[in-house]
């Protein structure tokens, strides 16, 4: 499973793998809000943890069906299927390295990007604590949505589409954190459901994951 | 030798009845029946609501939404949990009127959703000021709407249909679950868990001992949305065995 | 007849309107399908039986 881990992170690294991707991504549109909604220091500060939690979600979402999709396309994932090691455990090691490449360094780029949109510096920690415990189940959520749409052609829009409403509570107890910080308030609660929501996404989906690809390598 | 018990108990006669050839047959005569009380239950209800009952103190006229956005609301809710269900007997029974259920359930529950979203904001223009509040109700049928949206989507998506069976049912219980989660997430959003939450207008009607004038037709449109959603379930799930046998007979003349 | 809404008859009038179009649309859709798929396999079954 560490392999097959490893193997991965190795993938997307390598030049075609995508793992700038989701970087560059994120900083265009945080570039663009700006421009799109006017310099306005004091109100880009207010809509910054949901612009910045948006972002990194959306960029998350790119690189959802390399998860699967490289490995199926090749048989290799057919391989993976007869090997001793169970599609739960490759569901898992996937996406721990979707979120090693992916919701990892979109966490630790989010603060600085938050610069860009006058948040402040207690603020930009608490939002990328926020991202460092949401993005885990925006990977798992992501690669589970990729297991069911692995046969579909072309099933980019569709896997966005049934991901989102899944993404949609870690969005709102993500950027609520940052907004309560922002304001100074009590942040707790909506680190501790995130969090949950990151913990249960990890305990339920590799099952359902698990026999969506058994169902889609028949 | 042979093991097959003498009578045969409640639980298979209760599954003979989704046999699909034994459906047909007892859903073929059901119809009539309840499409007309459909109908009836429908028209008197919404009929009695928007000519017959006063106006309201603080809504006004705007109170006889009730009579569509409640009944609407209620059957987009009861439309996820007969997909839940027919989803989860299929993974486990692999009975396929169950699951064409589910399937035929879907777009009626969309539509259904719709209206409660619409007739929401609707009413709540005049009462809010604004036609779309972030209201923890509301924006749950949002994701609703997106849920089935998402459902009917990988449906149509999946060319085999044990395969889309199998995928949409892993699907709608996921689903599920995370719908459950997103309530309370949005109730978390707006209102904090530990405040008392928003009495929506919907909560507010029933509530405060909603007095009969307005409860009596309230009811008998709640039951006419019920009986329709039945009637479409019905007739939806009658055309999903009608085409999958379709399928059946035009691979088999292609064999041929 | 029409009862007196007041102020807000554009709403309510537009809610009921809405609602019963969209019911009407998903209803005759569904009507319109099972003719369609009962029809089709008629034809089939007939032109099988043959």
């Amino acid at each position: 499973m560490i392999q097959l881990f490893l193997r991965d992170i190795g993938l997307s690294v390598r030049s075609g793998g995508g793992f700038g991707l989701a970087l560059i991504f994120f900083l265009i549109v945080v570039t663009l809000i700006p421009f799109a909604l006017g310099p306005d220091q004091a109100a880009l500060a207010v809509i910054a943890p949901g612009v910045l939690w948006l972002g990194a979600l959306l960029a998350c979402l790119l690189s959802l069906d390399r998860i699967f999709g490289l490995d199926f396309e090749d048989g290799t994932l057919d391989l993976l299927a007869t090997s001793p090691l169970p599609l739960e455990s490759v569901y898992m090691a996937k996406a721990s390295a979707h979120w090693l490449t992916t919701g990892l360094p979109l966490s630790l780029a989010a603060p600085v990007l938050g610069v860009l949109l006058n948040l402040d510096y207690e603020t930009g920690k608490i939002l990328c604590l926020s991202l460092l415990l949401g993005t885990p189940a925006l990977s798992l959520i992501g690669a589970f949505g990729a297991s069911l749409t692995l046969g579909v052609k072309r099933g980019g829009l569709l896997l966005s589409l049934l991901v989102l409403p899944l993404y949609v509570p870690s969005l709102i107890f993500g950027a609520q954190a940052v907004r309560l910080a922002e304001q100074a308030l009590d942040y707790d609660v909506a680190l501790v459901l995130l969090s949950a929501i990151s913990l249960g996404a990890a305990a339920i989906l590799p099952f359902a994951s698990g026999a969506a690809l058994r169902i889609n390598l028949r | 030798m042979n093991s097959t018990p003498i009578a045969p108990t409640l639980s298979d006669r209760f599954w003979r009845l989704a046999n699909p050839k034994i459906f047909m047959g007892w859903s073929s005569k059901l119809l009539p029946w309840i499409a007309a009380a459909a109908l009836a239950s429908l028209c008197s209800g919404l009929i009695w609501g928007y000519f017959f009952t006063p106006d309201d103190m603080r809504q006004g006229s705007t109170v006889k939404i009730i009579y569509l956005h409640v009944p609407a609301a209620l059957m987009a809710i009861n439309g996820y949990l007969l997909m839940f269900v027919g989803a989860l007997v299929w993974l486990i029974r692999r009975q396929h009127v169950s699951v064409l259920a589910a399937k035929a359930a879907a777009p009626v529950g969309m539509v259904m959703t719709l209206i409660a979203l619409a007739t929401g904001a609707i009413w709540g223009q005049p009462m809010w000021g604004t036609y779309w509040v972030w209201d923890p109700r509301l924006t749950s049928f949002l994701i609703l709407f997106l849920f089935y949206v998402g459902y009917i989507a990988l449906w149509a998506a999946i060319e085999d249909e044990d395969t889309a069976a199998d995928l949409t049912s892993v699907l709608a219980i996921v689903g599920a679950v995370f719908a459950m989660l997103s309530r309370y997430a949005v109730l978390f959003w707006n209102q904090g868990l530990h405040q008392g939450t928003t009495v929506t207008m919907a909560d507010g009607a029933k509530q405060d001992n909603i007095s009969d004038v307005f409860f009596q037709p309230l009811l008998l449109s709640m039951a006419g949305f019920g009986l329709l959603f039945l009637t479409l379930l019905l007739i939806g799930t009658r055309t999903e065995v009608r085409a999958r046998r379709l399928k059946v007979l035009q691979a088999r003349e292609r064999i041929e | 007849m029409m009862p007196d809404l007041g102020k807000y008859a554009l709403e309510v009038n537009s809610s009921y309107i809405l609602s019963l179009m969209a019911l009407g649309v998903i209803a005759g859709l569904y009507v319109k399908r099972s003719r369609a798929v009962r029809r089709a396999l008629a034809e089939l079954e007939a032109s099988q039986d043959a």
